[in-house]
């Protein structure tokens, strides 16, 4: 190590326990800018010689490299990971400089950075989620993002463990020497309709998809098996066949696993030594969690985008609890709320609902057009105490909390704060 | 009118990047509310398009929006639509798309459909995103609130006028946003504009019935939200100098 990688490595876990000790954040960016400033290669030095997995996509990164940390701590070893979600270079920086030289590291990577990790840390393995419109006030289109994906995974030979139900996670991953294909689902399409290989148009059925150019789902090397009542299998190639069992809910967190279980392997973990550690996890970073919210029992969960929403309210559905809907419009959740009018909010018809956060208005019009009645609160917790005032006496259920990024996180703190 | 209006969103799949779709339920919801029956069909680019009193066209990304003017063309359905009255509303790569021409990915220009006298070329400056206000020159419609996201440079030609005067924002990038003539209507404003201006989506029902006066709607959640959205287009933005006003 040179001096001035040294110096940068202090300078950025001294920062992080600074920002920490003083609670100004959780520590994970700032010190990060400071080391990627006195180093610019800071994170291609830290990564050398480290066992890593990087994983991408649009929904489901925080959770799954969660689970994935967790399989690798199964084996006694520290891991370094992202925990707090900052996942662009200043954040892998932080998480690196954090711990020992030869602890492997699990890192949650931007979609649009990932070319750039790939080629600074060169991970063992490479988990691809799912793609689809984010924020399109200030990022990329996902066509152009899958296009960058593509030409990144020619140039590595990292094993990659990617989503075969989603064709634009299969048209970058398609690119890499070594792809293990997991039957990772995809419930929101409106994303893949266009074939990226030749512009002509995917078709999809209940379990495929294909396009007339011949780009077709690739055959799972790990397929998912789900019950009607919900139970979820594992099924390897070798015929090994294991029970996926999570404390957190939902189908999609149920088929990150087992992405997160064939990376496991990749890096030496055996798949089921992997769920068994995954199914310790209760809650990721506040998401999943049933907390007291003012004396209301809430269940808390973070929806981003269309196809985030998409699998909620699915996983919501055969409730009929109360909801609370908070939007916020910061520069973290996409400037623009026109989305809202891609998700199927009309499913929320017959409940409770409350609408709150900063565009609350943008939602009430929603709701309104989408013929869901409901109350606006302007407060997220007062929202919640009037959800429960609107279940009236179906006594102590839990109530559904679902806001996007900042919205939830203004939960979090609000009730942290009381 | 007794037969049901029907209104139809053109193309989702490849023109529903930007949440426009909801323009086509505003209309519909607020037919029915004043006793209109009204048929709501999403389009999808792979079968015919049906016929229609209303069509809306929303955003897109580049590629889709090249294979939905193949396809529209090709189809011709719009087109003779609009030779018989139907109302269009176009939005963003759909305003565009109606035009006589428009940029492709790389910037070579491709022939639109040429419903709406506009020619848009691909502008120098970084993409033009942010709330845009616009006072319509169209009657009773008023000041337009909506949320503008586009690389694109549109200049209105004779056989059109723009729908109005720019208050803040970018729009055609000449102090106009949009344009229209007869029933075609076009505009850079996502929002979806029809549920932030429910004055616009009035005039264009009224086009489309016939009725030259519609009942009244209660609309105090769109009134609040155009409130919401005037302050932080005008008010705390220009206070801050954020943003450029004229």
């Amino acid at each position: 190590m040179t001096t001035r990688t040294r110096v940068a490595v202090f300078a950025t876990a001294s920062l992080n326990g600074l920002s920490r000790r003083l609670h100004m954040g959780s520590g994970t960016v700032a010190g990060g800018r400071i080391g990627l400033a006195i180093a610019p290669n800071l994170l291609e030095t830290l990564g050398a010689g480290r066992r890593s997995a990087v994983v991408s996509g649009t929904n489901g990164k925080t959770t799954t490299t969660r689970l994935l940390a967790a399989a690798l701590e199964s084996t006694g070893v520290p891991v370094l990971t992202n925990a707090t979600g900052s996942n662009m270079p200043a954040g892998h920086v932080a998480a690196l400089a954090g711990g020992p030289a030869d602890a492997p590291a699990v890192l949650e990577v931007d979609e649009a950075y990932l070319p750039a990790i790939i080629g600074a840390l060169h991970p063992n393995a490479l988990v691809l989620l799912n793609l689809s419109r984010d924020q399109l006030d200030r990022s990329n289109e996902v066509r152009m993002v899958a296009t960058r994906w593509r030409e990144a995974l020619a140039e590595t030979i990292c094993t990659v463990v990617a989503n075969a139900d989603d064709p634009l996670v299969v048209f970058g991953a398609q690119a890499a020497t070594s792809v293990v294909w997991v039957a990772g689902g995809m419930r929101w399409r409106s994303d893949a309709a266009g074939c990226p290989a030749c512009g002509g148009r995917i078709r999809f059925d209940e379990v495929s998809w294909s396009c007339e150019c011949g780009f077709a789902r690739p055959t799972p090397d790990v397929d998912v098996e789900v019950e009607p009542d919900g139970r979820t299998t594992a099924v390897f190639a070798d015929g090994r066949r294991l029970p996926v069992v999570l404390l957190i809910p939902g189908l999609f967190n149920h088929r990150n696993a087992v992405l997160a279980a064939a990376a496991a392997e990749v890096l030496g973990v055996p798949a089921d030594h992997a769920f068994e550690a995954m199914g310790q996890i209760e809650g990721v970073a506040g998401r999943f969690s049933v907390q007291d919210v003012g004396g209301v029992s809430t269940r808390l969960l973070l929806a981003k985008n269309p196809a985030g929403w998409e699998e909620l309210l699915f996983l919501v559905a055969p409730g009929t609890s109360p909801v609370v809907v908070a939007i916020n419009a910061r520069i973290a959740d996409g400037r623009d709320p026109s989305w809202l009018w891609d998700v199927p909010f009309e499913r929320l018809s017959g409940r409770p609902v409350v609408a709150t956060g900063e565009r609350s208005a943008d939602l009430s019009v929603r709701l309104h057009y989408a013929g869901v009645e409901h109350e606006r609160v302007a407060d997220p917790v007062e929202a919640v105490a009037v959800a429960a005032r609107l279940g009236g006496d179906r006594g102590v259920e839990t109530i559904e909390f679902i806001g996007n990024y900042t919205a939830f996180h203004d939960l979090l703190r609000a009730n942290r704060a009381s | 009118m007794n037969r049901s209006l029907r209104i139809v969103v053109v193309y989702p799949d490849l023109l529903g990047t930007y949440g426009d779709g909801g323009n086509g339920l505003v209309l519909t919801r607020r037919a029915e509310r004043r006793g209109f029956p009204a048929e709501l069909i999403e389009a999808a680019s792979d079968g015919p398009l049906p016929v229609a009193d209303v069509y809306t066209l929303g955003g897109g990304e580049d590629g889709p929006q090249v294979r939905a003017t193949e396809s529209l063309n090709e189809d011709g359905t719009l087109a003779r639509a609009v030779r018989n009255g139907a109302v269009v509303f176009a939005v963003c790569a759909g305003y565009q798309i109606i035009g006589t021409t428009f940029p492709a990915a790389d910037g070579s220009p491709v022939p639109g459909l040429g419903l709406l006298d506009v020619a848009t070329v691909k502008g120098r400056a970084p993409r033009a995103v942010g709330e845009i206000v616009v006072d319509a020159d169209l009657p009773g419609v008023g000041a337009l609130t909506g949320f503008e996201n586009h690389g694109g440079l549109t200049e209105v030609g004779p056989g059109a006028q723009p729908l109005g005067r720019v208050r803040t924002g970018v729009g055609n990038g000449d102090y106009t946003d949009g344009a229209w003539a007869g029933r075609v209507v076009g505009t850079y404003l996502h929002g979806p504009a029809l549920a932030r201006n429910p004055a616009l989506a009035d005039l264009l029902l009224r086009w489309a019935t016939g009725e030259d006066e519609l009942a009244p709607l209660d609309d105090y959640r769109e009134q609040a939200l155009r409130s919401e959205r005037f302050e932080a287009a005008l008010g705390r933005r220009t206070a801050r100098g954020r943003r450029r006003v004229r």
